[in-house]
């Protein structure tokens, strides 16, 4: 596993290339891929921002029937999500976004869990597996 | 932080995004293109984002953002040699880049402006 910074813009572009790395060498198709590190990168995007800075973990990972997928763990100890579902709504936003960051990652990936509290921070873990 | 370049081609202004962008880079080349917009009187711009391996929604607005821009400066802007994965992955998250045209390649980008420049 991984661990990567998101202190700066340029750590959310080191990140995309560390899920595209990855998910190329698991075999994840084009289209995939492409879906996977765009969901990455609106994820760490939302830890620099929202949560004031925090860590992306990447990591390689088995299913039950033997697919490989790539797991994505963002993290930060930043103010917290306060409604997670009005969050989720596409066109919802807290600033000047158009809303689509949490709610359109959902979409680009297979699996997907939000959990935040206010104050306590938030942490975001996708999945996305090989076809 | 990289800059992207801004050519003058004729009447056209074109940008070609060979990086891996930066939201700050993004917000510097919008300024940039006002700028030269501007500064030149061009009648069109024509973003290449053949390069480009990923547009999220930031660097999506940012795009959508500078066809308006654009427009305000009596210029139109078309947006060519979008990857494949990338439609699929924009339209996906709900992105619609409202405002701006696209073409397959720059040839046929600047056949577009051509009409009108």
């Amino acid at each position: 596993m991984d661990e990567l910074p998101i202190q700066s813009g340029d750590d959310v572009v080191r990140v995309r290339q560390h899920v595209r790395n990855a998910a190329a060498s698991s075999g994840l198709s084009l289209v995939d891929q492409t879906k996977l590190v765009t969901a990455a990168s609106e994820l760490a995007r939302n830890t620099l921002i929202h949560g004031g800075g925090g860590v992306a973990r990447v990591e390689v990972v088995k299913s039950a029937t033997g697919r490989t997928g790539i797991k994505l763990h963002f993290s930060d100890e930043g103010p917290g999500i306060a409604d997670v579902s009005l969050a989720l709504t596409d066109g919802w936003t807290s600033g000047t976004g158009l809303g689509l960051g949490l709610s359109g990652s959902r979409r680009l990936v297979d699996e997907f869990e939000l959990k935040s509290e206010p104050g306590a921070g938030t942490s975001v873990v996708v999945v996305k597996w090989s076809r | 932080m990289d800059q992207v370049p801004i050519l003058k081609i004729g009447q056209v202004l074109f940008v070609s995004i060979q990086i891996d962008l930066q939201d700050e880079s993004v917000m510097l080349l919008q300024e940039d293109l006002a700028a030269e917009l501007a500064a030149t009187a061009a009648r069109g711009v024509i973003i290449d984002i053949t390069a480009v391996e990923i547009v999220d929604s930031f660097i999506g607005r940012m795009l959508a953002t500078m066809g308006s821009i654009s427009r305000l400066f009596d210029a139109e802007t078309v947006i060519v040699g979008m990857r494949p994965a990338v439609a699929i992955t924009l339209t996906e998250l709900g992105l619609s880049l409202n405002g701006v045209r696209t073409a397959l390649n720059a040839e046929k980008g600047l056949a577009l402006l051509n009409g009108r420049t």
